[in-house]
């Protein structure tokens, strides 16, 4: 079994209420930092832990912390982005609903890193039930002299609020985000200036992920040091990871750094291999808009190296061989999957979600859309897929906010990997309305060039 | 008009933010307003809500039109938002979008007859291990079959009597 960091005590009955999670060593690191460390030193322990940003981006928690601007008399905010929205994640919906006092654990602790006594949730509108169970858990850890004025005697104060989004992916963006919570669109802003400078109503903002927040409360109880012990290199702990498409137990894992991705998907401890009996065709392991990765390069890295789930494992390669961590929503595709179909859903969903600042992304998402929506009915010619090529190429780097990045590497990758599949289907017409391209050479071993002979 | 305590609920927001940031309560204050007046948000209605926050009516127009969640023309009783994005479309939600048409004799974006059924397609709604899925109300129905959308439908129609 493989060590837990967040999910130890997922499993005990009652934990989401306040008595049992205290009564199980729960708000111990808030205690300890509260009461025996300065914000410095708490800095400093989340700066040796390593921790890395959960939400996708993978940015040094302790580092991002550190650019908080500290201008006198100006209050500075928390926000926890829980609008997760990227497709295949579903890991802090779980955090939240079972173990919300982790978070809020690990919110105190933060906004008493940061100097803030406002902190607010933003959770997306569709977890529409979520809020209560926060709201709740809100109120037991006022109750309890944790929120409030004067927590615990020590002279800080905090109130935790919960704002629910109203169904857009772009809202997990940070500057979106910000915006939404001020009651606007939500457009994001040209960095810089960054949010550690100029957030929330113009003052020095942090925004983390949910998982990020909820790591601080371990990492405290344990010691940064230790933190960093777990994982592999620079990919330190532990990782939530959410896993769907055609496995045998979709749902919510913990994981140390340092396991294979072979592990992860054929274990029993995980993913409990492919459904069906059917055979890996292909991967996205970080949420939808990493790169996909055929089973073959997805299971060993193109130096034949068995590929792990890390950060810096999976990116083995760049964007030619390899993908990214992201935010862990790991999506299996099973032999019987076609890429095109599946691309094409993930450009319908970027389309719809663009919010239409940047044209390149506002117009490149429809067009690319409609292109794939003619190869998938058989209405493509060959020229479309270099056509697809061409405009993510124009959209990547030429947007204000990552969502065009994203919206342009999942069409890249399926490209790159499967292009005689886009070809089957458009010398196929017929045929690749009823049926699949199948598994084809995806899962064959990869030929590795032998290393010259001296 | 908001009842007494749906306005205490609407100051309760506005105090979670600075004075003069009430307009921060915009987007809470939308989803109240969306329950309280049949599921969608007329032109009336966000008028109503901007002059509670006070603010400008097409400060209000331009939110509500950007998030998909909020329902700019009327809807049925019970709205299917069924998820068709990529991990959902894997385990079959293009099947239970065709079996809902079929029983309920409706197309994407349209209401039943009787008012009490709509049914939309959305996208990713965070509920990609348990797929196919839909959102019903303020809940998600996953592990989607066509038995479990018959009772679903069953379970509403009881509901409306």
């Amino acid at each position: 079994m493989g060590r837990k960091l967040l999910f130890d005590k997922a499993h005990i009955e009652g934990i989401r209420y306040y008595d049992v999670y205290r009564a199980n060593g729960g708000y111990g690191s808030a205690e300890k930092a509260l009461r025996s460390m300065t914000p410095d030193q708490v800095l400093d322990e989340v700066k040796k832990s390593g921790l890395r940003g959960r939400g996708g981006a993978g940015f040094p928690t302790g580092m991002k912390w550190s650019f908080i601007a500290k201008p006198e008399g100006v209050p500075r905010y928390l926000v926890c982005n829980a609008d997760e929205s990227e497709p295949g994640t579903f890991k802090d919906r779980y955090l939240m609903e079972f173990i919300p006092h982790l978070l809020i654990e690990g919110l105190l602790i933060s906004s008493y890193t940061l100097g803030c006594n406002s902190c607010y949730i933003y959770i997306r509108g569709e977890y529409a039930w979520i809020p209560d169970i926060l709201e709740q858990a809100i109120a037991e850890a006022k109750k309890n002299g944790w929120l409030g004025k004067n927590i615990q005697g020590t002279g800080f104060d905090l109130e935790i609020y919960v704002q629910r989004g109203a169904g857009a992916y772009i809202c997990g963006e940070e500057t979106a985000l910000i915006e939404s919570l001020e009651g606007k669109r939500g457009n994001p802003r040209i960095k810089p200036p960054f949010p550690a400078v100029k957030g929330l109503w113009d003052c020095p903002t942090v925004v983390n992920n949910v998982e990020t927040l909820a790591a601080v409360v371990p990492i405290l109880r344990i010691g940064g040091e230790e933190y960093s012990k777990y994982g592999i290199g620079k990919s330190t702990g532990t990782k939530l990871i959410s896993a769907c498409g055609n496995i045998n137990k979709p749902g919510v894992y913990e994981i140390e750094m340092n396991i294979s991705v072979e592990e992860f998907i054929y274990s029993d401890e995980y993913c409990g291999g492919i459904a069906n009996g059917k055979r890996l065709k292909a991967c996205i392991p970080g949420g939808s808009s990493v790169p996909i990765l055929p089973a073959n390069l997805l299971l060993k890295t193109a130096k034949g190296e068995p590929r792990m789930m890390t950060y810096e494992s999976l990116a083995d390669g760049g964007f030619a061989t390899g993908t990214m961590l992201g935010s862990g929503g790991f999506i299996v595709l099973d032999e019987d999957q076609c890429i095109v179909k599946n691309t094409l859903t993930f450009a319908r969903f970027y389309h719809h979600e663009s919010c239409g600042q940047c044209s390149p992304c506002r117009e490149g998402t429809g067009w690319m859309k409609r292109v794939l929506q003619n190869i998938e009915n058989g209405k493509g010619k060959m020229s479309d897929i270099d056509l697809l090529w061409d405009i993510q190429r124009k959209i990547e780097g030429n947007t204000i906010c990552p969502l065009g990045d994203a919206a342009a590497w999942p069409v890249a990758a399926a490209i790159r990997h499967f292009r005689d599949e886009f070809e089957w289907h458009v010398l196929h017409p017929e045929e690749a309305t009823k049926r699949n391209y199948g598994l084809a050479h995806y899962a064959d071993p990869l030929q590795i060039a032998a290393p010259a002979a001296v | 008009m908001f009842s007494e305590e749906k306005l205490n609920k609407v100051k309760e927001i506005i105090a979670r933010y600075p004075a003069g940031k009430q307009k921060s309560a915009l987007i809470p204050v939308l989803h109240l307003a969306q329950e309280e007046f049949g599921g969608w948000l007329s032109a009336e209605t966000m008028d109503y809500v901007a002059s509670l926050l006070q603010i400008k009516p097409i400060e209000v127009y331009e939110v509500a039109t950007f998030y998909s969640m909020f329902n700019l023309k009327p809807v049925g009783k019970y709205v299917f938002e069924v998820c068709q994005t990529g991990p959902c479309m894997l385990r079959g939600s293009d099947n239970i979008i065709d079996y809902i048409k079929k029983k309920l004799d409706i197309g994407v974006g349209e209401t039943t007859k009787d008012g009490l059924f709509t049914l939309k397609t959305v996208e990713c709604l965070g509920a990609c291990g348990y797929a196919p899925m839909m959102q019903l109300g303020k809940h998600f129905r996953e592990h989607l079959t066509p038995e479990k959308v018959d009772a679903i439908i069953e379970e509403c129609r009881v509901k409306a009597n």
